[in-house]
């Protein structure tokens, strides 16, 4: 696709004197006071104003077997002139051509948007770590960033010594930092029935992982003198105006729950529940209450709002199945996946993550064929317990339609079900814990969709 | 319609309904104690501990009765932690049409913030504990009522987390009388009924989904027993895929321009779903989806997302007059935001109350102190039925930042 304006004559032209687009003023400018914005965009401008050919219609082309790569061939502001300083952004920003790589709402799901979710871009993710801006969003009564000096946690209930603990309290006490992943348990919710939503973010982006640093729950149970031959149960509740309470088993919060402050190096954002969270890993996300405040010790489940109008089953006999707490074993490709497309046929890295709220992740089988053949995918290391795996597989595409499919199994031998198996036991009702296998249709244009098979 | 006597004759009656459906009871609670094997691993924990010898020495202090008590609001189904207290059905009512109906509906119907409250149970619910509505073959869209298994968890809830936009406003009597004209709407108790920390448990008794709900221990125990059992089948597994379901293409665009949304280099671009399918080969598709693809970067950064959805009111908010500063726009954009005004008024059009540009016409710049009363002590008549709820928790600067914004700025 050439853009008409961009006639040979020009083209020659462009190539002739590359050199005019700078001017010697611009240059000693550039050098005195470095290349801001104001002068980038100067030079964009000179660029573009001459250089729809070099672009067609502002877009760089690479080269064609005949014609050299102007990008190689000509010389480029960025390397032809002085950068910018340091600490020119204090806090440091992702580059501008990336800012289409957001968390973001999906139209039509929740009619308040402090009630809501924003998804996470998984299609633009590499590795197993989510940056902490594009953490996934979930708030059940809006978010709030708490002045960490007037924040307190407080452990009551069935222990010797309630006690109440600052946040310079927490930071003093041994910490742990371990990489987990966390998934809101209506992730992918919108898949129960029919195809809803077109892309990776939609149907599988309410799932991030990090590194969390922390104090392990036990160590503040034993330190408050928790009666740990009757208390059977933990609540969690936060500081927001939701307050949300989740019940916890006393065998999860003496294993590897952390109450965490950090969150990949800083502290949590304020979104994910600064200054202070519960990590529950392996278990949904509502269960890692945010802004944390108290944990009561109990010995029985507290049957709170979200155990019994939310994140229950709903099973096919009219009875709703509660305290479902395991995001059980799950995968997912990334790239390629659905709203993208393949440019040419020919080789492609399938790749895509997996996890289980049961432990480490054995083994990814890739289908290319919507189920009838399967072939091992390559795990990247790390491979760690309750947090997301990286698989990769080779892939040449001929240019023929095909089905692409993810089945992770996990360390207990448990593999990752199909739609129809979840239905054959859940029904048709139900919102939560959808963790089937995900297929993502190539059609012979390239582009990929998301869609269902049987 | 509430006695006593109701509820033990009930009871046969529950024991004979019960057969048409799936045997349900109250959960089995040793379903989620810990196993045996939970059970040495938390001893094994402590003793470990004991081994390190962490006494972290003057880190953190016993907390004071008092501040427990302001806490540790919690209530569980066996009503430990309830607050002492009452309140009618009558009184609940005041209090829902003051403080809950302009979100929920005048009885609990409305689905247009929240889902609905109450709706789909029945008299022979109560009776069998069951809601029969729940039942696949029903396909009755599910209401609070309809799942809500104790009577312990709306009390909870109520106190803790409403209203929306003044959480823990409510005293214990009043939280008793929502309640009440909750479950009056829901004939689960007469309208002229008294709700108090005595006789609520027998309330519980009539709870129409008291007997619904179900565990299943092997998603409960990280090493518990799926309820599924696929098998790592290599070959031959499946027949020849059938796709059955793929997004129709009205809806292609409904998230936002997917080109938009994605990286401008990689394996596979987004592709511009302003447009219809791709159609053709990749390789003749290629330029023309890298330069869409490219252009998305140009202009806003969020042109093509679905980020504006959800906050239209917000978003419409930017069209201003010349009195206020991009800054103090964003600032009344932040407090008609989280205080949840945005769910009730949009912009330019009538939402539950009226529109910012309704408000502005009607008013005058001389009026400034007259709407800052309503926005705080809310008010209802002016605009239909539907009261606007006070707001107690709004600063005085706050108020008068949107109030002046409300009346100045050109709501198109």
């Amino acid at each position: 696709m050439r853009d008409k304006r961009s006639s040979s004559q020009k083209r020659a032209r462009l190539r002739s004197a590359p050199e005019n687009f700078i001017s010697d003023e611009f240059v000693s400018e550039v050098r005195q006071h470095g290349w801001d914005d104001a002068r980038r965009s100067f030079i964009r401008k000179s660029l573009m104003a001459a250089g729809a050919a070099l672009a067609g219609g502002g877009v760089a082309r690479a080269a064609t077997q005949n014609e050299p790569d102007q990008m190689i061939t000509q010389p480029r502001p960025w390397s032809t002139s002085l950068g910018n300083p340091v600490a020119f952004h204090p806090y440091g920003q992702p580059s501008k051509y990336e800012v289409n790589l957001q968390r973001r709402q999906s139209p039509g799901l929740t009619a308040v948007s402090q009630a809501s979710v924003a998804f996470s871009p998984l299609q633009g993710m590499f590795g197993i770590i989510t940056a902490n801006g594009l953490h996934f969003e979930r708030h059940h009564q809006g978010w709030v960033d708490i002045d960490p000096t007037e924040h307190r946690f407080m452990i009551n209930g069935m222990v010797k010594n309630p006690k109440v603990y600052t946040m310079d309290d927490l930071m003093r006490l041994p910490s742990v930092s371990r990489m987990h992943f966390i998934e809101c348990g209506a992730n992918t919710a919108m898949e129960w029935g029919n195809v809803a939503v077109p892309t990776v973010q939609y149907t599988h982006g309410m799932l991030s992982c990090c590194e969390f640093t922390g104090v392990p729950l036990k160590y503040l149970l034993q330190d408050c003198g928790a009666d740990f031959k009757n208390a059977q149960f933990i609540l969690a509740e936060g500081n927001d105006g939701s307050s949300e309470t989740r019940t916890i088993s006393m065998a999860r919060a003496m294993d590897d729950v952390i109450v965490a402050w950090g969150m990949n190096g800083e502290m949590l954002r304020p979104e994910n529940g600064y200054p202070l969270r519960l990590v529950v890993p392996g278990v949904q996300g509502v269960s890692w209450v945010k802004w944390l405040r108290r944990i009561e010790v109990g010995d029985k489940p507290w049957n709170a709002k979200d155990e019994t109008l939310g994140y229950v089953d709903h099973m096919p006999d009219g009875t709703l199945r509660q305290y479902t707490s395991i995001q059980e074993c799950k995968s997912v490709i990334t790239s390629p996946s659905g709203g993208q497309a393949l440019l040419s046929t020919g080789f492609y890295n399938i790749t895509g993550l997996a996890w289980s709220g049961r432990g480490k992740i054995k083994k990814v089988d890739v289908s290319v064929d919507g189920g009838r053949t399967w072939k091992a995918a390559t795990l990247n290391t790390p491979i760690l317990d309750k947090c997301l795996t990286r698989f990769n597989f080779p892939w040449t595409w001929d240019g023929s339609p095909a089905i692409l499919q993810s089945r992770a199994v996990d360390e207990t031998g448990y593999v990752q079900p199909t739609k129809s198996q979840l239905v054959a036991v859940r029904g048709t009702r139900s919102i939560y814990h959808n963790n089937a296998i995900q297929s993502w249709k190539v059609a012979e244009s390239g582009e990929v969709f998301n869609v269902h098979v049987e | 319609m509430f006695t006593l006597n109701n509820v033990r004759t009930l009871a046969v009656v529950f024991s004979l309904s019960c057969a048409q459906l799936s045997i349900a009871q109250p959960i089995d609670i040793s379903a989620l104690t810990s196993t045996p094997d939970e059970q040495a691993q938390i001893e094994a924990t402590i003793k470990k501990m004991a081994e390190q010898n962490f006494t972290f020495h003057n880190v953190g202090r016993d907390a004071l009765k008092v501040e427990v008590e302001a806490w540790d609001i919690d209530v569980r189904p066996d009503f430990q932690g309830l607050k002492p207290g009452k309140g009618s059905v009558a009184d609940g009512e005041d209090v829902w049409a003051s403080k809950c109906a302009s979100c929920h509906g005048d009885f609990g119907e409305s689905n247009k913030f929240f889902a609905p409250l109450l709706g789909g149970t029945t008299e022979d619910d109560v009776k069998t504990g069951r809601v029969s509505n729940l039942r696949a073959e029903a396909n009755v869209p599910s209401t609070m009522m309809m799942k809500l298994s104790t009577v312990s968890t709306l009390w909870d809830f109520i106190y803790r987390a409403m209203p929306w936009n003044a959480p823990k406003s409510l005293t214990p009597d009043e939280t008793y009388a929502v309640v009440a004209y909750l479950l009056s709407e829901a004939s689960i108790v007469d309208a002229d009924f008294e709700l108090t920390d005595s006789n609520i448990a027998e309330v519980q008794k009539r709870m129409p989904n008291r007997d619904g709900m179900v565990v299943y221990p092997g998603l409960w125990h990280t090493l518990g027993k799926p309820d599924t059992q696929n098998t790592a089948c290599m070959k031959d597994c499946a027949a020849q895929a059938k796709v059955v379901s793929e997004l129709p293409e009205h809806a292609r665009n409904m998230n936002g321009n997917y080109a938009a949304q994605m990286r401008i280099v990689g394996a596979a671009i987004g592709v511009n779903s302003d447009k219809p399918k791709l159609t053709g080969k990749p390789q003749e598709n290629a330029a023309a989806v890298r330069a869409f693809a490219r252009q998305t970067i140009q202009g806003s950064d969020k042109k093509g997302g679905a980020n504006s959805a959800g906050d239209a009111g917000s978003n419409d908010a930017k069209a201003s007059g010349d009195s206020m500063d991009a800054a103090t726009e964003e600032k009344v954009k932040a407090i008609l935001t989280t205080n949840a005004c945005t769910s009730c008024h949009a912009a330019n059009s009538k939402l539950v109350g009226p529109s910012f540009k309704e408000i502005n016409e009607k008013y005058s710049e001389n009026d400034a102190a007259k709407l800052g009363e309503k926005i705080r002590k809310g008010g209802s008549g002016v605009w239909g039925a539907v009261p606007m709820p006070p707001q107690p928790g709004l600063a005085d600067a706050d108020i008068s930042l949107v109030t002046k914004w409300i009346l100045s700025a050109d709501h198109d």
